[in-house]
């Protein structure tokens, strides 16, 4: 109790600087604080505010790690009209207290139900839908193409292959992949589609759900496959000390040929001085023959708090946010994928590609930190990290991975 | 004579009178022992608000398991028992004794430089002021810079190694040599600090006892140890009360040069705590109480003895 009126005391204060609230005010908060996502963002409010002049806009941006603790302060002293914020399990806490708003009407009307389709399972809690989602993109292995046509290796598309080709350019002096996973959560990447491939995604969400120890030999099965490419130095040395973006110059040095990451990362390629026509994309091989293939597609969304002042305005905010030609907008933009699937996508041939393999997917998942709650994401991926640098100790990873799995989700 | 006599009178005369006029008010007969109290008030206020609600609200919320969000659920000595079970809480207090021993190495390292910098050389100031420099900037550059300094491949400190060894070495990456690694870069101001205590205290010894020393013949280490130490007994208590608190407090190193990496192997307590009670993975008010009360306990201990060794000093003096 005490705490809620220190923290009513403080959105005094906040509210003295930073807003001064009239009807008509639509107050924004999130976390946009990259180039593109700021370009984004600004394009959309600024068309917004075009299509709907009587609504004033309040942009608060956050940078991303001060965000995640703000926005738990801000729900509960001072709630903006509308917050962005992470989908799946991620939002479930929030859900569960009550600080969202159920804006399963806004879905409902028109025909958001079928457009926005593909994010409906990350969306929705309780049957209800708390938020809009508006961008996503794809995960696979991105390789230097050039590299693979020099040593005459294929793209892999089975597990096998994949082997073989790491066989080959490990000979060749080349580390088949580069990975960074000082901020851990690359790590995560690679058991979600070690964990997809080899025991499908039903299995995946309910492990990420809690229903099953991982000490289940089907996880222990994950760690075994993984091996096959921890054991013979597959990856580069060192990678704990460095974070995914450290880990590009590897490949763009052409002393790695593989990474496993989100489309995000060609960006950094291209910058770090990689032409088009030098990476390749592949989708991740299949590892369990006859399983269906699922992949890894976090999705961005915007949410209205249950506490907000403005939740008209908020309403048809996020209406605009469904459109197609506001995702169309945004998204070429930002250089990702739009949920509706009324809206155009953009010409880029990795994100063709992505579009390609994400609509013919089996499933989606968002991601092994979105999809578990964050307290056993972290602890997950710390234990993913400790097998990529110690895969002997795979058993007892797992058996303290259980042990926190048992209070998490008690 | 006449008018000394007159005068005394009059003096009388006045203060006869006051005494039957008026007599004195509770604060006229209290103000000696008043006013220290209420020059006081605003400070115990402060303390009160700012230092003691807070240590035992923390002591509550510890009792309770609680997200910051939802209603505070009572369990008791739960979050205790959960962290004597906890292999988290094991490294974090094993790293913290590490600091804890290693920091003090700051306070001969900070002497040595001292001892060397107090002399009258010209441009002696700059060098003092290079050597006080990197306390002066912030622990996070700090911290930035030796994450460099370490950074495999392209990092000056493992380029040394790779040449001296032929083998790559990544520092940080490496659970053996992390938290070295990072008390290292501790050191680095921390020595800084005690160096100009001990300048400050250098420049305070008696001439005349370093003299009248000399003159029966005593140099060198002699000198130091029994003529010059005893006189910098001030500086080093001081020096070491900063350090033994300023280790027990490492937080802003660790979160900078390894987020309490790999795998959680350079955990210090101050940094478990926050990741437990603030980072986006916790928000377990309760059970990131318990920690800091655990902290709070052990740096009783050193406050204690520090105070305890204080007031005997004041009260020898």
């Amino acid at each position: 109790m005490i705490t809620r009126k220190s923290l009513a005391g403080f959105s005094l204060a906040y509210a003295l600087t930073a807003a001064t609230a009239f009807a008509g005010d639509l107050v924004i908060n999130s976390d946009q604080s990259d180039p593109a996502p700021k370009k984004a963002m600004e394009q959309l409010i600024a068309d917004f505010q075009k299509a709907h002049p009587d609504i004033k806009v309040k942009w608060n941006n956050f940078d991303h790690e001060g965000y995640k603790s703000a926005i738990r302060n801000f729900l509960t002293a001072d709630p903006p009209d509308v917050v962005s914020w992470y989908s799946g399990n991620r939002m479930a806490p929030f859900v569960k207290a009550g600080l969202f708003e159920d804006v399963s009407d806004l879905w409902a009307q028109g025909d958001l139900n079928n457009q926005l389709k593909s994010a409906t399972k990350s969306m929705e809690i309780d049957g209800k839908k708390w938020g809009i989602p508006y961008s996503t993109y794809q995960w696979g292995i991105y390789y230097r193409k050039d590299i693979f046509a020099e040593k005459g290796i294929a793209p892999p598309k089975t597990w096998a292959e994949l082997l073989a080709a790491c066989e080959k350019l490990k000979a060749a002096g080349i580390t088949p992949f580069t990975i960074g996973t000082k901020a851990l959560w690359p790590t995560g990447g690679w058991f979600d589609y070690l964990n997809l491939r080899v025991n499908g995604y039903e299995f995946h969400m309910d492990l990420t759900a809690g229903k099953v120890p991982y000490t289940d030999p089907r996880v222990k099965a994950v760690f075994d496959k993984w091996a096959e490419l921890v054991k013979p130095g597959y990856f580069n040395e060192n990678h704990a000390a460095i974070d995914w973006q450290d880990a590009v110059p590897l490949m763009v040095q052409g002393k790695a040929a593989m990474y496993l990451m989100g489309n995000f990362a060609v960006a950094t390629m291209k910058d770090g001085g990689l032409k088009e026509d030098q990476i390749g994309f592949l989708q991740f091989p299949v590892i369990t023959p006859g399983i269906p293939m699922a992949e890894d597609a976090p999705t961005e969304s915007f949410h209205i708090p249950s506490g907000a002042k403005n939740k008209a305005d908020a309403r048809t905010f996020l209406a605009y946010l469904a459109l197609p030609e506001t995702q169309t907008k945004m998204n070429a933009i930002l250089g990702q994928l739009p949920i509706n699937n009324q809206a155009t996508k953009s010409d880029d041939p990795f994100l063709r590609a992505g579009f390609e393999m994400l609509s013919n997917a089996y499933a989606l998942a968002q991601f092994y930190d979105r999809d578990a709650p964050a307290e056993m994401a972290k602890a997950g991926m710390e234990g993913f990290q400790e097998f990529m640098v110690k895969p002997d100790k795979a058993d007892a990873i797992l058996a303290r991975l259980d042990k926190i799995r048992q209070r998490v989700y008690k | 004579m006449a008018s000394g006599a007159s005068s005394r009178e009059t003096l009388r005369g006045v203060a006869v009178t006051e005494v039957v006029s008026s007599p004195p008010g509770f604060w006229k007969q209290n103000q000696q022992k008043l006013a220290p109290w209420l020059f006081l008030a605003p400070g115990f206020l402060m303390f009160i608000i700012y230092v003691l609600v807070p240590i035992v609200q923390s002591i509550w919320i510890s009792f309770h398991e609680w997200d910051g969000l939802g209603e505070k659920v009572w369990i008791g000595l739960g979050n205790y028992i959960e962290l004597l079970d906890d292999d988290d809480f094991y490294t974090s207090l094993k790293n913290n004794v590490i600091w804890l021993v290693l920091y003090l190495l700051s306070i001969p390292a900070g002497l040595a430089v001292a001892l060397f910098l107090n002399q009258t050389v010209t441009g002696i100031r700059l060098y003092k002021s290079l050597f006080f420099f990197p306390f002066v900037i912030s622990q996070v550059v700090v911290g930035l810079m030796f994450t460099w300094f370490y950074a495999p491949n392209f990092g000056l400190f493992s380029q040394l190694i790779a040449w001296l060894t032929g083998e790559q070495v990544a520092v940080l990456a490496d659970e053996r040599f992390v938290t070295y690694g990072i008390i290292a870069a501790g050191l680095w101001p921390q020595t800084a600090y005690c160096m100009i205590l001990y300048l400050t205290g250098l420049n305070n010894i008696n001439p005349e006892q370093v003299e009248a020393a000399r003159m029966d013949g005593a140099k060198g280490a002699k000198l130091l140890w029994f003529v010059i130490l005893p006189q910098l007994a001030p500086a080093t208590f001081i020096a070491m009360v900063v350090t033994v608190i300023g280790s027990l407090r490492s937080f802003d190193l660790v979160s900078i040069m390894t987020a309490g990496g790999p795998y959680g192997s350079s955990q210090v307590l101050s940094y478990f705590m926050y990741e437990q009670a603030l980072s986006e993975y916790g928000f377990r008010m309760g059970y990131g109480a318990a920690i800091a009360v655990v902290l709070f306990l052990i740096m009783m201990v050193f406050i204690t003895l520090f105070i305890v060794r204080m007031l005997s000093q004041e009260r020898n003096a």
